[in-house]
């Protein structure tokens, strides 16, 4: 909780860098994680794998693909973010996924794993906040915090439902779509991000077709954070595992151009 | 629809408010997708309440669909079935079919109810999965009818063993996109559907084809399909004067058993069973979700899923397109629970071999999946007595699987 509030700060925007768990195997993606925060990324997301991820663009989608068929089990995900809580005692590790995964074995059993391997905030892609009482409760009452999505199509009327009950930060989706498809015009960005601000304390980060430095740059101008998944999970899709030097590299060039963003 | 009528006991006043069956159901979508699921269901209450709405819904049925579909006493059958059976044993096989329906399946009774109401939401773009093909093709057909764009996404795998379909949906004007992630069934349709829906919610509606997904989707598919069993409830108490014993209905999604089962869920001397597609057998590869499967979440509704210990969803397998999808509609996931439906399986090989029976015995050429009820009804009946009466789900023709029904039993046509 503490991690995920200080992570933010206050002269500059925070970058959120998003990895998939296990891509191209569990053994890869420890140098994977050291390589976003080497290069400069403020809060890491590990994406849990999935056989269906519905709000996933192709991206994403082969990557899971990589990691389950590379064996990829929840155990070692948690591993994974145990070691890497152990290497990196001060980054926020936010783990996103699908609801199925994270509640097959009782909300329970998810928040106290997560607990145990460290992990400050939870991502459920599939679980608005209609139906968040199972396990957000959960982990709301084992500290970790349940980070809400808002989109373009969260109308005034919604928002303060959101709202009740978030905690870390709020993650605006910038574009009604899937993942790393086309990136929303920056006017409506700054729009939306000054609607959500006025709307609550939490910090906002914005996410969705992020690519360039050039755009993350834009989008710090305005939010509080910047998320950048599918460019990094398609560079490890190219190098494997060789991934680690490129992956630092690109994230290196988004946090230089966030840094001088303001 | 007539919820409020149902006494507090009811088996018939599900879901709660927020879409629950019991546990299951429920709205487990996307953050985008929310409001417009909200609006739907607005929109709906709206619907039910609007006699204009049910005037139409029901003019098309008995009009352009040709409804109400006929009762059938198999008597060829039901001989069939007698001479194996013990003395005094061999129950009157009856048939609702709706495989007479317009496009051959019960699949059109929902893509009616759906498009009226895509309409009245002012949409003017459709989207649907399919797997058979017959949800495909019904709502190319309505979409054709009110002159609406639509786009039909199809597993390549369902579209290699079902081109006929394939062929009709072109036809009709739809664009069918072929989807080759996972194993390119109709689970993987309905994802790439979904994917399409959150990009275009703002003009898009989503036909969904069976009794599953966000609510109200459950809802609503089972209330347009329940025009089957308040047809052939009125009908056999005309017929014969009296109700059926038992109730047969195959179950992929479940939409032709909730039609049929629905308005008799409050008959309590009504028994019924639900058939899952057993596919290879259950230790082996099957589309069983709730014989093999356990409670999760997938694609906006809690249900029984075929899925591993982490969760991730496994593999479904049937020899009918319409069955092989690793999920069920979640009323089904309750009334199994709550025991009031029983449910068991038939193979791929008992199917098949349902589907030469009928041929043989009744001049009906059945599809694939009514062929599951039909193996069961075979195993049902010779325990039964010979003036107890059965009655089965007729829920689609078999001209669509001629080729893989020739295929499985080594004929070339």
């Amino acid at each position: 909780m503490n991690r995920l509030s200080q992570s933010f700060p206050t002269n500059r925007a925070a970058l959120v860098a998003f990895v998939t768990a296990g891509d191209p195997t569990p053994a890869d993606t420890g140098a994977i994680l050291d390589a976003l925060v080497a290069g400069g990324a403020d809060i890491i997301e590990l994406g849990m794998p999935f056989t269906d991820p519905m709000a996933d663009g192709p991206s994403i989608q082969e990557a899971d693909i990589r990691s389950l068929a590379a064996g990829t089990k929840t155990a070692d995900i948690f591993n994974m973010a145990k070691e890497f809580r152990q290497r990196h005692p001060d980054t926020p590790l936010v783990l996103m996924g699908y609801a199925n995964p994270m509640t097959i074995r009782g909300s329970e059993w998810f928040a106290d794993a997560c607990v145990d391997a460290g992990v400050d905030a939870v991502i459920c892609v599939d679980i608005p906040v209609e139906e968040d009482e199972s396990l957000g409760d959960a982990l709301r009452a084992k500290d970790v915090a349940v980070i809400r999505l808002a989109t373009p199509t969260t109308d005034a009327k919604r928002l303060p439902e959101i709202l009740n009950n978030a905690s870390g930060f709020l993650y605006y989706v910038s574009v009604a779509g899937i993942t790393g498809q086309q990136q929303a015009a920056q006017a409506s960005i700054e729009e939306a991000v000054t609607r959500l601000k006025a709307g609550t304390d939490l910090p906002v980060a914005v996410g969705f077709g992020v690519r360039t430095p050039e755009q993350a740059a834009e989008i710090a101008r305005v939010a509080d954070g910047v998320v950048v998944g599918s460019a990094i999970v398609e560079i490890v899709g190219k190098y494997g595992k060789n991934a680690a030097p490129h992956v630092k590299d690109y994230v290196q060039s988004l946090s230089d151009a966030i840094r001088a963003a303001r | 629809m007539n919820k409020p009528d149902t006494p507090p006991n009811s088996f018939r006043n599900q879901p709660d408010d927020r879409g629950h069956f019991g546990e299951f159901g429920g709205r487990y979508v996307a953050e985008t997708l929310m409001p417009l699921v909200l609006d739907l269901e607005k929109h709906y209450r709206a619907a039910q309440a609007d006699p204009a709405f049910a005037e139409q819904f029901d003019d098309l049925l008995q009009n352009y669909v040709g409804r109400p579909s006929p009762l059938y006493y198999a008597e060829s059958l039901t001989g069939e079935v007698r001479k194996d059976a013990p003395e005094g044993k061999g129950a009157q096989i009856w048939f609702k079919r709706d495989e007479l329906n317009h496009t051959g399946a019960h699949k059109i009774n929902n893509c009616i109810g759906q498009i009226l109401l895509a309409m009245r939401m002012g949409k003017t773009r459709i989207i649907a999965e399919t797997g058979a093909g017959q949800h495909g093709v019904a709502t190319a057909t309505v979409c054709a009818r009110f002159g609406l764009p639509c786009t039909i996404f199809m597993g390549a795998t369902d579209v290699a063993r079902q081109k006929p379909n394939l062929f009709r949906m072109k036809l009709l004007g739809a664009e069918v996109v072929s989807v080759t992630s996972g194993a390119a069934t109709l689970k993987d349709a309905m994802n790439e559907a979904l994917r399409d829906w959150v990009a275009n919610v703002h003009d898009t509606f989503y036909i969904i084809g069976t009794a599953a997904g966000p609510h109200p989707y459950p809802e609503l598919v089972r209330d347009f399909q329940s025009v089957i069993g308040k047809e052939a409830r009125a009908q056999m108490l005309e017929r014969v004067g009296r109700l059926p014993d038992m109730l047969v209905a195959a179950i992929g999604g479940g939409s032709n058993a909730i039609g049929l089962f629905h308005p008799f869920l409050d008959d309590p001397d009504v028994k019924m069973l639900g058939i899952e597609a057993a596919g290879h057998g259950l230790d082996k590869e099957h589309a069983a979700s709730l014989a093999g499967g356990g409670p999760g979440i997938l694609h906006g509704n809690k249900t029984y899923l075929l899925q591993d210990e982490d969760g991730q969803i496994t593999e479904a397998h049937s020899i009918s397109a319409g069955l092989d999808y690793p999920g069920i509609g979640p009323e089904h996931s309750w009334l199994k629970e709550s025991g009031r439906v029983d449910y068991d399986s038939a193979t791929d090989v008992e199917a098949l071999d349902a589907f030469q029976l009928l041929c043989r015995t009744e001049g009906i050429i059945p599809a694939l999946e009514p062929s599951h009820a039909i193996a069961a009804v075979v195993r049902e009946a010779v325990k039964m007595d010979r003036d107890q009466i059965i009655l089965a789900n007729l829920c689609g023709r078999g001209d669509k699987d001629i080729f893989t029904v020739a295929e499985a039993l080594g004929t070339e046509i």
